[in-house]
C-alpha cells in the first residue's frame, strides 16, 4: 500500500498522547478498562512510567548536579525539565543537552552560579564517551618535525575532545564531587576552561593551562599550530605553548598531525 | 524482494548488561546468544561498541528496538530508521525486532510503550510501517505482543486477530512475549491460555520471558505491571512450558532491565529456560 505520508492520529489516539505528559488532563474518556470506566490508576502507570524514566535518564547524565544540590531537588528540577523539555529523540543517552540552560534560569539556584556549566562539563562527558573511536598520536609524531613544519603543521584532534570554558572553578568542582579530589573549601577561586576527552575506554577531565581553551579552538578550526599559538597569545599573555602540548599530548587529545609547507606564491 | 529470516539459536539468551561484561567472557556460558536495546549502541563508538564487537565474537547477537514507533499513526523517523539500518549492517545480527506499540507523537519521544486502538485503520498503517522497516533492512523483522493496563473504546478488532493478520500480510516474525501475555490477560480479566492456544506459533522467531510487578487497580483488581525488574513468576515458566511442548525448542529471552542481578543469578533464570528446551528435544526425540 502507499506509505501514509501524514499523521492521522484517532481523537482517542491525540487525546491519550496530549494527556500523558500533562498530570493536570484528566483521563482521556476514549480510554477504559474491564473495571473502573474511567481508569485513573491504569492511566498514572504510563505517566509515572514516562517521567520516572526521563528524570533516571537525567540522573544518570548529571551525577554530580544531583550530588551537588541533593537527590530531592534534583528530582524536582528534573521532573520540571522532563515535562517543559522531554526528548526529540529516542537516543536517551544524550538527553538533557538543554538541562544546563534550564538550570540557569532556575531563581533558587542562582546562589550556586557555577551549576549551569557543571551541567555543560556533564553533558560533554557523555558526548565524549559515544565519540568515535581514534588511536591518540605518537608522542614522538611531533618531535620528528623540524622547526618550520611544526609551526605549519595541522593537528587533528580527537573525535572525543570537548572543551567548556567557565568563569568557575569546574573542573575542581566537578573533580570534587565525584571522587576524584579531596572536598575543600572553594572561596574565589577563579576560571577554569576543561578539557573532556575519551582516548581509550575511560572519559576524563583535564583542566586546560592559561590560553589552552582558545588553543584548541584555533587548532580544531583548522589552523597550523603556529597562528593557533599566536591567537592564544594574544587573549592569554602567559599562554606556554609547549606546557599546553605536553597537556594535549598526555591527556591523548591529538589524534593526528599533517605537516604542511607554506605554498609558493607566484612572484 | 527476499527479506532475510530472523536466526536466533533455539537456546536461551540473555539481555546484555554492561556490568555483566567481564563474567560473559569469563569461560564458556550456558548462553546461546544475547540481545541489546538498539537505541544504546547508536553512539559512534566508545565502550558500549567495544563490549559489542567483542561479545559477538562468541555470541549470536538479537537487536531488538524501542524507539521505532512502529504502532504510531506518523509516518516513520526515516532518520530513526537510518540508524537503526546503520546498526544491523554493521553487527549483522541474528535477529531484529520491535514492539506493537508507539512511542513519539509529534517529534516528542515519549519513553514508554505505549498501546493503540485496534482498528482497520491503525492495522494497515501498522503493515505500511513494518514493510517500509523490512524493505530498508533488507530483512525480516520480528514484532512484539505488547503488555496493556488500558483498553481503547474505539478497538474493534481483538489483539491476537490484529497481530495475526499483520504478520500475515506483512510476513513479519513474531515475538512471543510469554510474560506480556499473562499481565495483559490478567489486566484485562481474559485467560493467557485461551490467548496462546490461538496464537500463530509457527511464525514466532524469539520468546521472551521477564518478571512483573503485582499492584492493583482503581476497584482493588489486579493490576500487573511489565516490569522486567524481577525473576520470571511461575505462572509465566508454566506457560512458557506449554508453548514449548508444542513448538519444540524456540530461541528464548531472559529479559531483566531493571534492578538487574548479578550474573549468577541471571544465567540461572536462562538454565531454567534451558532446561525446558532440553526438555522437549528429549521428547521430540523420543
Amino acid at each position: 500500500m502507499r506509505h501514509p505520508k501524514r499523521a492521522v492520529w484517532s481523537a482517542g489516539q491525540q487525546e491519550f498522547a496530549g494527556a500523558l505528559l500533562d498530570a493536570g488532563q484528566p483521563v482521556p474518556a476514549a480510554l477504559t478498562s474491564h473495571t473502573a470506566r474511567t481508569p485513573t490508576k491504569r492511566f498514572a502507570v504510563y505517566r509515572n512510567n514516562i517521567v520516572f524514566g526521563l528524570i533516571s535518564a537525567l540522573r544518570t547524565r548529571f551525577p554530580v548536579v544531583e550530588r551537588i544540590v541533593g537527590e530531592e531537588c534534583f528530582a524536582t528540577m528534573a521532573r520540571d525539565f522532563v515535562v517543559k523539555h522531554p526528548p526529540l529523540s529516542p537516543l536517551l543517552m544524550f538527553y538533557g543537552d538543554a538541562f544546563a540552560g534550564f538550570i540557569a534560569t532556575l531563581a533558587p539556584l542562582a546562589e550556586l552560579p557555577y551549576l549551569p556549566d557543571v551541567a555543560r562539563l556533564e553533558a560533554a562527558r557523555t558526548h565524549a564517551y559515544h565519540a568515535a573511536d581514534a588511536a591518540p598520536l605518537d608522542p614522538l609524531a611531533l618531535q620528528r618535525l623540524d622547526a618550520d613544519a611544526l609551526v605549519a603543521a595541522r593537528i587533528v584532534l580527537h573525535p572525543s575532545a570537548h572543551v567548556i570554558r567557565s568563569p568557575h572553578p569546574i573542573v575542581t568542582i566537578w573533580a570534587m564531587n565525584s571522587g576524584a579530589a579531596e572536598l575543600r573549601p572553594i572561596d574565589g577561586e577563579g576560571p577554569e576552561d576543561a578539557l573532556v576527552i575519551r582516548p581509550d575506554a575511560a572519559v576524563s577531565v583535564v583542566k586546560l593551562p592559561p590560553g589552552g581553551a582558545m588553543f584548541l579552538k584555533a587548532l580544531a578550526s583548522g589552523l597550523g599550530l603556529g597562528r593557533a599559538a599566536a591567537i592564544a597569545r594574544d587573549d592569554q599573555a602567559d599562554f606556554d605553548l609547549a606546557a599546553n602540548l605536553a597537556v594535549l599530548i598526555a591527556s591523548g587529545a591529538m589524534a593526528a598531525v599533517h605537516p604542511t609547507h607554506d605554498e609558493v606564491t607566484e612572484p | 524482494m527476499t527479506l532475510s529470516p530472523a536466526r536466533l539459536p533455539a537456546g536461551a539468551g540473555v539481555g546484555f548488561k554492561p556490568q555483566h561484561f567481564d563474567d560473559i567472557l569469563d569461560g564458556e556460558q550456558p548462553i546461546a546468544f544475547i540481545e541489546i536495546h538498539a537505541e544504546n549502541y547508536m553512539g559512534a563508538g566508545g565502550p558500549p561498541h567495544a563490549h559489542l564487537r567483542k561479545l559477538c565474537e562468541r555470541y549470536a547477537l538479537s537487536i531488538h528496538g524501542v524507539g521505532l514507533s512502529i504502532g504510531s499513526a506518523a509516518p516513520l523517523d526515516r532518520g530513526h530508521l537510518a540508524r537503526v539500518k546503520h546498526l544491523c549492517e554493521r553487527y549483522q545480527p541474528a535477529s531484529f525486532s520491535e514492539h506493537l506499540a508507539w512511542s513519539s507523537h509529534d517529534g516528542v519521544f515519549l519513553n514508554d510503550l505505549l498501546p493503540l486502538p485496534y482498528t482497520p485503520e491503525t492495522r494497515d498503517r501498522v503493515v505500511a510501517h513494518i514493510d517500509l522497516v523490512q524493505t530498508t533492512l533488507g530483512r525480516q523483522m520480528l514484532l512484539e505482543n505488547p503488555s496493556t493496563y488500558l483498553i481503547f473504546a474505539e478497538s474493534t478488532i481483538p489483539e491476537l486477530e490484529f497481530l495475526a493478520e499483520i504478520a500475515r500480510r506483512s510476513g513479519c516474525g513474531l515475538l512471543l512475549d510469554v510474560n506480556n501475555v499473562l499481565v495483559s490477560a490478567r489486566n484485562h480479566g481474559t485467560d493467557p491460555h485461551d490467548y496462546l492456544a490461538k496464537f500463530p506459533l509457527s511464525q514466532v522467531g524469539e520468546v521472551h520471558l521477564g518478571g512483573h510487578d503485582v499492584q492493583s487497580d482503581d476497584t482493588g483488581a489486579p493490576l500487573l505491571i511489565d516490569s522486567h525488574g524481577s525473576s520470571v513468576a511461575a505462572p509465566v515458566w508454566q506457560l512458557y512450558e506449554q508453548v514449548i511442548a508444542r513448538t519444540g525448542p524456540l530461541p528464548t529471552l531472559i529479559e531483566w532491565d531493571n534492578d538487574v542481578p548479578d550474573w549468577p543469578v541471571l544465567v540461572a533464570e536462562a538454565r531454567a529456560a534451558a532446561d525446558v528446551l532440553d526438555r522437549a528435544r528429549r521428547t521430540q526425540a523420543a
